[in-house]
Parts: C-alpha cells; structure tokens; sequence
C-alpha cells in the first residue's frame, strides 16, 4: 500500500511527472522565444507561475453555478493526470506493475482531463467557458477515434500484447516500432493526436486566447487554477514518454541510456513545439474533418501495412 | 523576501484594459510584448481574463461608460493585484480632463500603485515602469 502511495505521489506519479513537466514547459516557452527571436523566461518560471497561483492568489467562485463542481474538476483532472503517469512511467522505467491490459485503462484515464476541463467550464456558469468546453468536446470527438486505432495498431504490432511493459520488452527485443514503414505511418497521427490533447496550437480552438480569453480556463483562478496548470504540465511530459513507450522502443534509467531517453522527450516536445510555433489555429470543424478523414485514413494503411507484415 | 513576494515578482500577469483610447497607448503597451522589448523574460504575460491577471494596465480616458466597467474588472480581478496608469489620459485625463463625458482620471475609480506619463510612453518607458513599481513592492 505504501509503494503504491509512494509511487501515485512521488515517484513516478505526481511531484516527479509535475518537475520534469514543468521543465519541459519552460523549454516549450524557450524554443517558442528562440523562434521568434526572444529571450524568453527564466529556467524557474514554471515553478515561479504554479507557486504564485497556490500561495499568493485568491480563489474566486462563481455567484451562478456549481461552486462544488467548479472547485472538483481540478482536482479530478490532476487525479486522471497523475494515474495515468503512474502506470504509463512505471513500464517505462522497467518496473512491472503487475496489471494486465493497463494500456486500455491508459486510455480511459488520459480522457479524464480533458472531461474535467469541461465540467469545471460548465459549472462555472461563464458563456466564454462553456463555449470552450462544447469546442472541447467535439475535439475529444474528432480525436479520440484516431488515437484508440493508434492503441489497437500498437497492440497488434506488438504480437497482441495488450500490456505496457510487455509492448516495451517486444519492442527491446525486435527493434522500436517506429522503425517499420507502419509505425512511421502511426507516428504522425499519433503526434497531432497529443498536440490536440494538450491543446496545442493547431488545436487550441478550446482555449483560444484571441477570441475566448482562456475558454474553459476563464473563471478559475488562485489554487484551482495552479491545479489546472500542474495538470498541464504533467500530461506535457506524460504523452511524450506514452509516445516514447510505444513506438520509440521506451525509456530507460539505466546508465548511458537515461541520456537517449531524454533526448528522445526532448526530441517529441520539440516537434511539437515547432508544430505549434509555424501553425494557425484551425477552426473546430476543420480539426475534426482533419482526424476524421485525413488522420484515421493514415491509421488504416498502417493496420494493412501491419497485416502485410511490413 | 519571502518565498510569496519571490514568485509574484518574478510572474506578473497582466491585463490590458483599454479606456476611451486613441489607441496610441493600446499600439504601445502590445509593443512591449515584441521581440525587441520580450516582456515574456521577466515573466509577464499578457492574459485575457482578469480572474489570471496580476497587474492590471489601464490605459485612455476613462469616460461615464468606462466607470462602470473599470470597477467591474477590478473587483473581478483575483487579489493581490496592482493597477498601472498608462498614458497623460490614464494619469490626468489629459486633454480630455474638462470634458462633459470625463468620469475622473483612473486613480479617482480605482487605487493606483504607478503612473506611467506620456502620450503615447515609448515601449521602453512602460517596462521602466513597471520594473520600478516591482522594485518599490518586493525590494
């Protein structure tokens, strides 16, 4: 009970996907300066914008809406967060969690989120928040298909493995997945379907700062929203490491090979970086006519690739 | 200087409200978020909501409409937070300081922490001011 404790809070769980998040963020914002020309923030802003948010800020709750709700869904989204870390970096690390078919409840906690993102909008009672949160969800719509047919094609590439850290020990011992001509075809779906997930700018449309001021983020402020923000900072280093694990053949810390798992992250977050920083946002139909028809249409060649044997 | 100050100093958002402007001010307070000035190194941010915002920068003429929505920002605003007075309008009133619509200068609405004279301030007079006004708060 108390590794299980030890590993949701600590390690690999909460306060270690939440630093090395919160890093990966400040390199997000710094390849975004470096892009446009800028200095950028300091190593710390991450830590700087979270501690402020917790200790100095005050909370406001709405006068019309669900104050309970509006102050359960941050809590709800950094639990989904912080699961989901857990069972996807254990594997990852080499320690066996013991639990078969982890990689569909995977799934399920990565949705959760974004759903609480859009309870918390709609307690809140703002029509900017719930404009956001119905963008929200036809995004989770649009993507969602996409990325359960990326799992299905990873479960069948790996000899119908439907644990995580049985996929990483198929993938040590033939070989990454990306290396064969479907896990090419899979990984550029899979990279649009974590630029949707952390609302990234192609994808932003839910939060849209031109146009909607933060969308489902409006209302909240203080310690809920410093949640929010961790939040955010951990699913920016989980869905990297889940694209690492499965086709990037999984990570590692051990020796010299903690050095290849870094930069295969860093490599992630940096083309998504680079995705967000040459692109425009798309309007919410267009996102989902681009999973719908353009996304899942490359995920199908890669199952019949997959079947081919290639 | 307590951990509290260290972060706020160190990550001030602000929100840019814009009064009965000529937009001179507006035109120069976006300026500062360019890469030539880069606000973003010393941890600004602008944002779109006052419920994130730190500093509000207040900017124009505030005439009897502008009151009533100046109050409703500030109070909305999530506290602690500072109030920045931007341009000979936002400061005095300016030339528009004996019109019939003129509802006060900012500081009569709403308690200012700086004033920041000029019409329009240069980007860089604007940074000058609000680095000053941390420096005066947090040391």
């Amino acid at each position: 009970m108390a590794e299980h404790l030890f590993h949701f809070l600590v390690f690999p769980g909460l306060l270690f996907a939440g630093v090395v998040g919160g890093l990966l963020s400040w390199f997000d914002r710094k390849v975004t300066a470096w892009v446009q020309f800028r200095r950028g923030p300091v190593l710390m802003q991450p830590f700087y914008d979270f501690l402020k948010l917790l200790l100095v800020k005050e909370t406001i709750v709405p006068a019309r809406g669900s104050v309970l709700t509006f102050l359960y869904a941050p809590v709800m989204a950094l639990f989904g967060a912080s699961v989901s870390a857990a069972l996807i970096l254990l594997p990852a690390f080499g320690i066996t969690s013991g639990f078969r078919g982890d990689i569909i409840v995977i799934f399920y906690l990565l949705t959760i989120p974004s759903l609480s993102y859009v309870t918390g909008a709609l307690a809140s009672g703002n029509p900017l928040a719930s404009v956001g949160a119905s963008r929200e969800i036809k995004l989770l719509i649009g993507f969602e298909l996409t990325l359960l047919l990326i799992f299905a094609t990873v479960i069948m590439k790996s000899g119908m493995n439907i644990s995580l850290y049985e996929i990483i020990a198929y993938q040590q011992e033939n070989g990454a997945l990306i290396g064969s001509l479907s896990g090419v075809f899979l990984f550029i779906p899979l990279i649009f379907c974590i630029q949707a997930k952390l609302g990234m700018v192609p994808f932003d449309i839910a939060e849209a700062e031109t146009e909607l001021a933060e969308g489902a983020f409006i209302e909240y402020s203080g310690p809920p929203y410093a949640m929010i923000k961790f939040t955010r900072y951990v699913m920016l280093f989980v869905l990297p490491a889940l694209a690492g694990v499965m086709l990037l053949g999984g990570l590692s810390l051990t020796g010299i090979s903690i050095l290849w798992s870094v930069l295969k992250i860093l490599a992630v977050v940096l083309l998504l970086t680079l995705i967000r920083n040459t692109n425009p946002r798309l309007r919410v139909g267009q996102a989902m006519y681009f999973f719908f028809i353009w996304m899942n249409a490359l995920v199908v060649i890669a199952i019949i690739l997959t079947y081919s044997g290639l | 200087m307590g951990i509290k100050s260290l972060c706020l100093k160190k990550s001030l958002w602000l929100f840019h409200f814009g009064g009965a402007s000529c937009n001179n001010c507006d035109i120069e307070i976006l300026d500062c978020l360019t890469p030539r000035f880069d606000v973003e190194r010393f941890g600004m941010l602008l944002v779109g909501s006052p419920r994130h915002a730190d500093v509000i920068l207040v900017n124009g003429s505030i005439n009897k409409r502008d009151k009533a929505r100046l109050l409703e920002v500030y109070e909305q605003t999530a506290k602690p937070c500072m109030v920045v007075a931007i341009g000979a309008c936002g400061c005095t009133g300016g030339i528009f300081a004996e019109g019939n619509t003129f509802a006060g200068p900012v500081d009569k609405i709403i308690p200012v922490d700086a004033y920041i004279p000029g019409c329009p301030p240069k980007p860089e007079a604007i940074l000058a001011g609000i680095m000053k006004l941390v420096q005066a708060k947090f040391g």
